[in-house]
């Protein structure tokens, strides 16, 4: 905004307290004719809660609240300098439940000094928005118009009411009191401004300070990994007992019994010994799978590179693999990248219809950055299965994000942002999958 | 026949050398690590080497690049890797260089003792033995596709077959059809993926790897 930084010169003062007397006047009919209405519907959809139909109201109410309160909040950045950090709780998994909806908002102090600011800002919005403009057209008129006019009509200005019955000095005082009002008017327009800035700071900004906002996000990103790591051992345990365990189990009975018979019966041994190492394949190929699903050795052995180019050769459709990555991320962030991107390939090939896909991993900025699109038939939505919302969870465990574009008819782009450093560079043989 | 062994789990190392002795096979050396093998693979130049991919000291696919290395050095040394796990990417960076002499198989292959011998053989006779799994990932990536959906069901059967690097004879044994069968099969294969009919079992295989490959 350059309207601060050319101070001094007239038409600066000028161009700044024109400025200020339109934005002004924009805060008073918004406080006026936006907010005042919101806030009765607010009250009357609160009070609509005991009868129903409040659970369907509100919510949009007060989402329209939010909006205007972050379009005050964006004017007071771009107008006075005056920041005002957004503090909402971001929006639960779960919300497209009416009641959950509705408790995430209700729960959420930030609202409740939404409301009263929607209130308290119908005076003040009025007082500091008309001001600016008020003060220099009032003491215009006090030195252009008002001497004038009262000398064919009953007329005033300020204290000078009647004009006439003043004589001289009700001129003087007219012409001096406006001069004085309109020099005051053209200093304070922005000021008055940046007062109302100041205000909506007091009620819009976060009660709570940053810190304990990142205390709160990371208690819930740890329970969460910790209750996924739960279910994940759960899952391996159960796995290993029902299959290796108990295959490795028929084997040894197998294998026992063949030993008995080897003397008497060499042929029924013999048949033994075949079941069994076709049990020990079985046992083997379901160990592998598992192995595969907690951490895939070609991870292991060839890191992200190597590991997502192997995924995308498995994928029944051509893949365009671009990766950069001078080193290595730390093991457990390389594996949360790993399967975020296994993930969105799996979808690709069983929900999108894409005749092609394509991948593009880079490191900039400090995070690990995993493009993932197709030209398939669009429509991804995050809550249609658990596999995109774990994978966001589990992304989210080391501060990463997940942001889906997918609109009806395609195309998907699925991108996906991991802060991490990269471990010093490591020589790999080239894979020549191009 | 001349052999060098790479596998790190003292157990496994034994086995193999037993079971390749009992078959009439030389175990020049056998090394517990990637650096080792190298050494090994330059000096003795055997016959064939069986090759596990994982190795210390990276304990990464340290074997893999050893082979690969050491191919670079000796252009077709015949090389079987064995794994637990088996990697179309691993897959296609052993074929680059498309001069046969290569196997890659999953370990539990080596229970099926007579199966894991004629695979050792045929490297070692530059042929190629391929895993089945291996095999069955490259079909059903490019099954999509037009020229493999033509393929009658018996066709698709005999491409795989062949794929993993069995002969002609090979094939006709283990479909119970005679060798004359296989090869107007093969023609019909090859005729429909547009390929150049290639003289000889092992470069008929390299062919076909080489399509489904791209």
């Amino acid at each position: 905004m350059n309207d601060r930084d050319d101070s001094g010169a007239p038409e600066g003062l000028i161009y700044r307290w024109f400025l200020s007397g339109v934005r002004g006047l924009v805060q008073v009919v918004l406080s006026q004719a936006v907010n005042i209405p919101l806030f009765v519907l607010s009250v009357v959809s609160f009070a609509l809660i005991p009868i129903g139909v409040g659970v369907f109201l509100l919510p949009p109410v007060l989402l329209a609240l939010r909006a205007l309160a972050n379009q005050q909040r964006a004017w007071s950045a771009a107008w006075s300098g005056v920041a005002i950090p957004v503090p909402y709780r971001p929006e639960p998994p779960s919300s497209a439940n009416p009641f959950r909806r509705l408790k995430w908002l209700l729960t959420d102090p930030a609202t409740w000094r939404d409301v009263l600011w929607t209130l308290v800002n119908v005076p003040v919005g009025l007082l500091l928005g008309l001001l600016p403009a008020a003060l220099v057209v009032y003491g215009v008129e006090g030195v252009l118009v008002a001497p004038w006019v009262a000398m064919i009509a009953d007329y005033g200005w300020g204290p000078f009411w009647p004009l006439s019955e003043w004589g001289a000095v009700g001129i003087v005082g007219s012409i001096v009191g406006g001069v004085a009002l309109t020099a005051a008017g053209l200093q304070l327009g922005p000021r008055l401004l940046r007062a109302h800035a100041l205000f909506n700071r007091s009620l819009l900004s976060p009660t709570r300070t940053a810190l304990e906002q990142r205390v709160q996000e990371l208690t819930e990103t740890r329970s969460e990994t910790v209750d996924a790591s739960a279910a994940e051992l759960r899952r391996i345990e159960r796995d290993l007992h029902d299959g290796a365990q108990a295959r490795l189990v028929a084997l040894s009975m197998n294998i026992g019994l063949a030993e008995q018979l080897m003397k008497f019966d060499p042929e029924a041994a013999q048949k033994l010994l075949v079941e069994a190492r076709e049990a020990s394949g079985t046992a083997l190929t379901e160990l592998r799978d598992l192995v595969r699903g907690i951490h895939p050795p070609v991870l292991a052995e060839r890191g992200l590179d190597g590991g997502v180019r192997a995924l995308a050769l498995s994928l029944p459709l051509p893949v365009d693999v671009e990766i950069d990555l001078p080193g290595r991320p730390e093991a457990p962030v390389e594996s949360a990248a790993y399967f975020a991107v296994a993930e969105m390939l799996a979808n690709i090939a069983k929900h999108s219809g894409a005749q092609r896909a394509w991948i593009d991993i880079h490191h900039a900025n400090g995070a690990l950055k995993m493009i993932v699109g197709d030209d398939g038939l669009g429509g991804a939505d995050l809550d249609a299965g658990s596999g995109m919302r774990g994978i966001e969870r589990r992304l989210a465990a080391f501060d990463g994000t997940m942001v889906v574009t997918s609109p009806q008819g395609g195309p998907t782009v699925v991108t996906m942002e991991l802060p991490c450093a990269l471990s010093s560079p490591r020589t790999l043989p080239s894979s020549g999958t191009d | 026949m001349r052999v060098v062994i790479a596998e790190d789990l003292a157990l496994l190392r034994d086995g193999l050398i037993r079971l390749l002795e009992a078959f009439q096979f030389e175990v020049v050396e056998a090394v517990d690590n990637g650096p080792s093998l190298l050494r090994a693979l330059t000096t003795h130049r055997p016959d064939v080497a069986v090759v596990d991919v994982r190795l210390p000291p990276t304990f990464t696919d340290e074997g893999l690049r050893a082979a690969l290395e050491a191919r670079k050095e000796i252009p077709g040394l015949p090389v079987l890797v064995l794994s637990q796990h088996v990697e179309q990417l691993y897959a296609r960076e052993l074929l680059s260089d498309s001069s046969g002499g290569i196997g890659y198989l999953l370990k539990d292959r080596v229970s099926d003792v007579s199966q894991f011998v004629d695979a050792v053989r045929r490297v070692a006779g530059g042929g190629t033995a391929l895993d089945p799994d291996v095999v069955a990932q490259l079909l059903t990536r490019r099954a999509r596709e037009e020229p493999l959906q033509t393929l009658t069901p018996r066709e698709r059967e005999v491409l795989g077959l062949m794929a993993e690097g069995r002969s002609n004879a090979a094939i006709a044994g283990k479909l119970f059809i005679t060798e004359k069968a296989i090869s107007k099969h093969t023609n019909n294969i090859f005729s429909k993926l547009n390929l150049q009919p290639a003289e000889g079992d092992n470069r008929r295989v390299l062919a076909v790897l080489a399509y489904l490959n791209t």
